[in-house]
């Protein structure tokens, strides 16, 4: 399986292809629904994001509490679509991937092809396991959304699959 | 008359809360167990064992099977000889919300539906069953959104065949596809009225996959996994693992069906006081 070392740079993304298994190891960032939300409100008004958005990658989930001795709780994807409004302006502001679970919209792909972007696709319904490749987590924002907040995690061959890659090739399609 | 103290109550719902979302369900492992035995897509075969070590990861490091631990549901039959001493439904809450603390398991309740404001574990949701005898069945189904969204209800005509039911179940899978963390086990409600057959199909989830089989529920199986949408969508040989049905006489006018789809992670766990 490919290594892949973060963060990604459009060399690393071009040479991406759907149905690609890889291990990632670097710094991801947990945001879902109501951290979605609130980033495209900020873009939308030119406010301070808080954090800054170029060439990272956002992880769909909310992690459980944090058990005693551990650094995450059960922590695997949760379904992309939800967040497919506002996916393309995320991608616009700088986001260079995303992971999540299930299918993107068509616009969706549109975004991933023009900012040569990628979507990879996290084992689903695996949290336990998911937590064992998460080294650490620190929160980054939005501290009251709980586990809807921004996390910063450090990954160690955080197992996924390339879902759409920067050419626009979906894997469920 | 028998007495039960609210206190027994929380500390059982507390302790079931707990098994529910820390060890899958053995009807559910042995399925998955049999799914892996005979698949022959390289990929479904590497994540059908990769769905049973991260089983095996959260019973032995006791963290929960899936982030998602749920909306905390909870099902009582309750002997009519039994007395409780206290608030049953506080004692319900009281005992989740001792669960879910306790194990790390996700506060993902809001109290407000539409202004999307206070976080928490509970309340949760409360089914009361008032049956013969003195004693006291509680299960705790904590089932996640992702496979929740996906339920649906359609109301039949009361002339409906038996093939526009089957397609519409099948359908329903269909365009669930990869979103609900396949392979499924899918609970069908038939009969009752709407909101009745809703509650018959998540109570079928309740049921041992093993034990429930019906001769319908064994042709849907068949039709859906012919559908090749596999764990994580990516094709497979499995993608259910069981259909239970349960059904309840209906009206001359209408026939309602039912479904909630649970994931790979199906957590129940029940016991008796
Ligand atoms: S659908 Fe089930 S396995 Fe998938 S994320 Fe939700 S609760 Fe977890």
């Amino acid at each position: 399986m490919k290594r892949i070392y973060l963060p990604l740079t459009g060399e690393i993304i071009k040479n991406l292809h759907t149905g690609e298994e890889l291990l990632l190891s670097g710094t991801l960032y947990t945001a879902r629904d109501q951290a979605h939300k609130r980033l495209v409100e900020a873009i939308k008004k030119r406010k301070r994001l808080p954090l800054d958005l170029k060439d990272q990658i956002i992880y769909y989930c909310g992690p459980t509490a944090t058990p005693k001795g551990k650094a995450i709780g059960s922590c695997g994807p949760t379904t992309a679509s939800r967040m497919d409004r506002f996916a393309p302006i995320l991608l616009k502001a700088g986001v260079k991937a995303m992971i999540g679970k299930g299918r993107r919209s068509a616009e969706v792909v549109k975004a991933i092809k023009k900012y040569k972007c990628v979507y990879f696709l996290a084992p689903a319904g695996l949290g336990a396991l998911l937590s064992t490749k998460v080294r650490s987590k620190e929160l980054i924002a939005y501290p009251e959304l709980g586990p809807e907040a921004i996390y910063k995690l450090k990954v160690k061959d955080f197992p996924v699959i390339v879902g759409i890659d920067s050419k626009g090739k979906d894997i469920y399609k | 008359m028998r007495t039960i103290k609210a206190g027994t109550i929380s500390k059982a719902v507390s302790e079931l809360c707990i098994a529910a979302n820390l060890v899958l369900r053995k009807d559910a492992l042995k399925a998955l167990g049999s799914a892996l035995r005979k698949e022959v897509n390289p990929r479904a075969k590497s994540l059908f064992a990769a769905i049973i070590e991260n089983a095996n990861i959260a019973k032995d490091e006791r963290i929960a099977i899936c982030q998602d631990t749920g909306f905390p549901t909870i099902f009582v039959e309750i002997g009519q000889e039994v007395k409780i001493k206290g608030d049953l439904k506080k004692a319900i809450n009281k005992g989740v919300e001792l669960g879910y603390k306790k194990a790390y398991l996700r506060n993902s309740i809001i109290a407000d539906p539409l202004d999307r404001a206070r976080l928490g574990y509970t309340p949760c949701i409360v089914h009361i069953d008032l049956v013969k005898g003195k004693r006291m069945k509680i299960s705790a189904l904590p089932k996640g959104f992702g496979c929740e969204n996906k339920s649906r209800l359609k109301m039949f005509a009361p002339t409906a065949d038996k093939s526009e039911i089957k397609k519409f179940i099948v359908e329903t899978i269909k365009e669930t596809g990869p979103d609900a963390c396949p392979p499924f086990v899918v609970g069908i409600g038939i009969g009752g009225t709407a909101d009745y057959a809703m509650l018959l199909a998540k109570k079928a989830l309740l049921r041992d996959i093993a034990q429930a089989k019906t001769k319908l529920g064994e042709e849907l199986l068949r039709e859906i996994n012919k559908l090749n949408i596999g764990p994580m969508g990516l094709g497979g040989e499995t993608t259910c693992l069981a259909v239970n049905i349960l059904t309840y006489p209906t009206h001359i006018a209408g026939l309602p069906v039912a479904v909630n789809i649970s994931c790979h992670a199906l957590r129940s766990a029940s016991a008796v006081i």
